[in-house]
């Protein structure tokens, strides 16, 4: 397990060193470089810039400038960011990954949990009606284009309901002269919620090892997951900033279920494929002879070995994830890195612009180790192997 | 059938025995010659009829398909109805304006109640001229305008017209042109390289194949939509190009690995075997032998191929990066530009004909690829 870790480690440093030379391919093939953006300036000497050019190493062979970048990468420092001058690229980004990846995987976990069990069910209760609304709906939800989506859900939720806020990440009228950082109780919020998190294994854990029968494991697992939510609930409730909390989580809401949706359609659909196929196995035909209950063939026997593909999926599904991000950051003004990324583009902060594609880069990598791993502890074959 | 007297027999009556079983086996019929091409295609019409039936079978693949028409009748409209009924300088989708006038009532500031035909004295005023007086019925141009079946002093909008006065329908109808256009540029440069790299790495294996798949594997790293974000900010982007992009990107991705392995799977058939016994080379084998057994699979991958394209297209347009003069996603970047994002159904003339096309477009390229899955994957099918 340990030497499989390892080995893909290795690969995917090499992986990521490729995916770096195209990053800086690409900026190579942006038309001139930084100190063209001042020759419009008539305050400018010619020789200042020259100067520049020669201070910023642009007259060096590409093969040191490229050298550079890389080395400057592991070093950790990304450049300066053009559109925000004084900030380092990384200090930028460095406030924003967090809440991208809150926002991705948030939606993401929920899409993948709420699509494998209703993908589940639908395949167990094959036919009717039920089943086809799930799957037009599915289809739909994979197909839809998404910013519309995203318009259509912010202006019904968001505009005509008013449910929830349209769009940014907290309520600034309400964040002034609280003499609170919102980055800072945020990070406390995200460490409160793995904490829960890991509290509820711990106990499905330890429940599952205990537990006399399936239906009693799944109704402990289920008061587990109730008393953690409460739990979490009640300390922030206590807390004296819970109504700023409240505001971060009333604002994470919708932003959320729109990425959420899309990605919940697809993982059904994956779900309910495979679970069909397994269910055509003879072992299941063996377990309905054995007399075992529905529910024990269904989530022990017919689910745990549908769940493969559906791991595998995530691969695939981690392209439509980035770029829906991009877009729900774009419409729900999420000051996360694909917003950051977009306004790079366009006011072209070529240094932001690598940084934020660089990282997620870094992150896609973590993303496809986490899966692999998850693979080798679902699949035994692959572990012995 | 060969026995021991045969064998012993002089060739003349032997070749008279074989003519006389020949004939008894014809059944009295002559034997004709059929060119190649002729029985190619019949067991290409037998396959087709059979594969057909099976896909009947799956009503969604059904509505997928009339969608598909009628976006297809859709984009084959737009150049015959610009040419015959349609006045370009009103209808053109890019170039055209019709200014709509609507009639409203000047009242007093702040009593206008109705917004529709009332206009307050100060807003006239200031937008027409100094000299109007509450009462006054003044014309005004008015874009966006509503849906209007056309009458005795306008042209017809069936769906309107867009914050610059050009028709949402003429619009619509162009745009499902360019949808086809990217699409199939897509789809196909998708196909091709994908059975072209699957089969090349599955036939000849070792080291190329490594190469190909580790390419293949960069390639599914690489997140599709900030890499054509980046692209579109560097060059300038239209859509044949797009289409050859995403072809490339999305072909030698994971489509590449799965016909790999579909590749693979055909390579070890006898039939291989026997073309390469029989002097086949290479290239014979990959091209006559593995990439029409491939090619069913892949089909499908190109119908998924279009959804994505589509998606992305409309994406890019809708963020205003790309090259082109009209699209779908264009048409709601121009309504999102003059500040109708949160119109909502107030003006839902200007958000949802566009999103939904470009749904539905997709939605049926992708019903009819799962249609087809089910056609080549005998165990999705209904009990």
């Amino acid at each position: 397990m340990l030497r499989f870790i390892g080995r893909r480690l290795i690969q995917m440093f090499f992986l990521f060193i490729m995916f770096l030379t195209i990053v800086w391919l690409l900026l190579q093939l942006m038309p001139g470089d930084i100190t063209d953006t001042l020759i419009g300036d008539p305050n400018i000497p010619l020789s200042t810039r020259l100067e520049l050019s020669e201070r910023l190493g642009l007259n060096e062979p590409l093969y040191v400038q490229y050298w550079t970048y890389i080395t400057n990468f592991f070093q950790g420092d990304l450049g300066v960011s053009f559109s925000r001058y004084p900030d380092d690229v990384s200090t930028v980004l460095w406030e924003a990954i967090p809440r991208t990846l809150v926002l991705v995987l948030t939606a993401t976990l929920l899409a993948y949990w709420m699509g494998f069990k209703s993908g589940k069910l639908i395949a167990w209760g094959r036919g009717g009606k039920t089943e086809q609304g799930f799957i037009i709906g599915g289809i739909f939800l994979q197909t839809v284009f998404y910013p519309w989506f995203a318009i259509v859900m912010l202006w019904t939720l968001g505009f005509y309901f008013g449910w929830f806020p349209i769009g940014r990440f907290i309520d600034v009228s309400l964040w002034q002269g609280s003499g609170l950082d919102a980055t800072a109780v945020f990070e406390e919020l995200i460490a409160s919620v793995f904490i829960a998190v890991g509290v509820y294994f711990a106990a499905r854990y330890v429940i599952k090892r205990t537990a006399p029968s399936l239906v009693v494991q799944q109704r402990l697992q289920r008061i587990a997951a109730v008393s953690v939510i409460a739990a979490l609930i009640l300390y922030w409730y206590l807390d004296p900033a819970s109504s700023y909390v409240w505001d971060i989580v009333w604002h994470t809401i919708l932003p959320v279920t729109t990425l959420g949706l899309i990605t919940f359609g697809a993982v059904m659909l994956i779900t309910r494929t495979s679970m069909l196929e397994t269910l055509g196995e003879d072992y299941i035909l063996t377990a309905r002879a054995k007399g075992l209950s529905k529910r024990v063939i269904r989530d022990r026997h017919a689910a745990r070995n549908a769940l493969l593909p559906v791991v595998t999926s995530f691969v695939l599904a981690m392209g439509t994830v980035i770029g829906g991000a991009i877009i729900t950051e774009q419409i729900f003004s999420w000051p996360g890195m694909g917003l950051l990324f977009l306004q790079g583009i366009v006011v072209s902060d070529i240094p932001l612009v690598a940084g934020a594609l660089a990282i997620t880069g870094v992150l896609t990598l973590f993303a496809h180790l986490v899966v692999d791993i998850v693979y080798t502890v679902l699949d035994p074959r692959i572990r012995v192997a | 059938m060969a026995t021991k007297e045969t064998i012993q027999q002089p060739d003349e009556v032997l070749e008279a025995q074989e003519a006389a079983e020949l004939e008894e086996l014809l059944g009295g019929h002559e034997v004709v010659a059929e060119p190649l091409w002729k029985i190619r295609f019949r067991l290409f019409r037998r396959s087709f009829t059979k594969n057909w039936a099976l896909f009947k079978e799956s009503k969604m693949g059904i509505v997928g398909l009339l969608i598909i028409a009628l976006f297809g009748l859709m984009a084959i409209a737009h150049p015959i109805l610009m040419s015959t009924v349609w006045e370009p300088a009103i209808y053109d989708p890019v170039s055209g304006y019709d200014a709509v006038v609507s009639e409203f009532t000047v009242v007093e500031d702040g009593e206008v109640t109705d917004e529709t035909t009332q206009i307050a004295l100060m807003d006239a005023r200031f937008e027409l001229n100094p000299t109007i007086d509450v009462g006054d019925v003044v014309r005004i141009p008015l874009q966006p305008a509503p849906p209007t079946l056309g009458g005795e002093d306008g042209n017809a909008h069936f769906l309107g017209t867009d914050p610059l006065g050009r028709d949402i329908f003429s619009q619509l109808l162009y745009g499902a042109r360019a949808a086809f256009l990217l699409g199939f540029v897509a789809a196909f440069t998708t196909v091709f390289i994908a059975t072209t790299v699957g089969s090349i790495a599955a036939y000849y294996g070792g080291k190329l194949d490594g190469f190909l798949m580790r390419t293949a594997d960069l390639i599914l790293l690489m997140p599709l939509l900030p890499l054509l974000i980046v692209l579109s900010a560097a060059i300038q982007i239209n859509m044949v190009m797009l289409g050859i992009m995403i072809g490339i990107l999305g072909g030698f991705g994971g489509d590449a690995i799965i016909l790999k392995s579909q590749a693979l799977s055909i390579k070890v058939k006898a039939y291989i075997d026997a073309a390469r016994v029989a002097g086949g080379g290479d290239g014979h084998i990959i091209f006559r032998h593995i990439i029409p057994n491939v090619l069913p699979l892949s089909l499908l991958y190109m119908m998924f191929g279009v959804t994505t394209a589509i998606a992305l297209e409309a994406t890019l347009s809708y963020l205003g990066l790309l090259n082109i003069q009209m699209s779908w996603g264009i048409m709601i970047n121009t309504a999102q530009n003059a500040g109708y994002l949160l119109s909502g159904t107030s003006y839902w003339w200007l958000l949802f004909p566009a999103g939904l096309a470009v749904s539905f477009l997709a939605f049926g390229f992708f019903v009819v690829g799962r249609g087809m899955d089910e056609v080549i994957n005998p165990r999705l099918r209904a009990r």
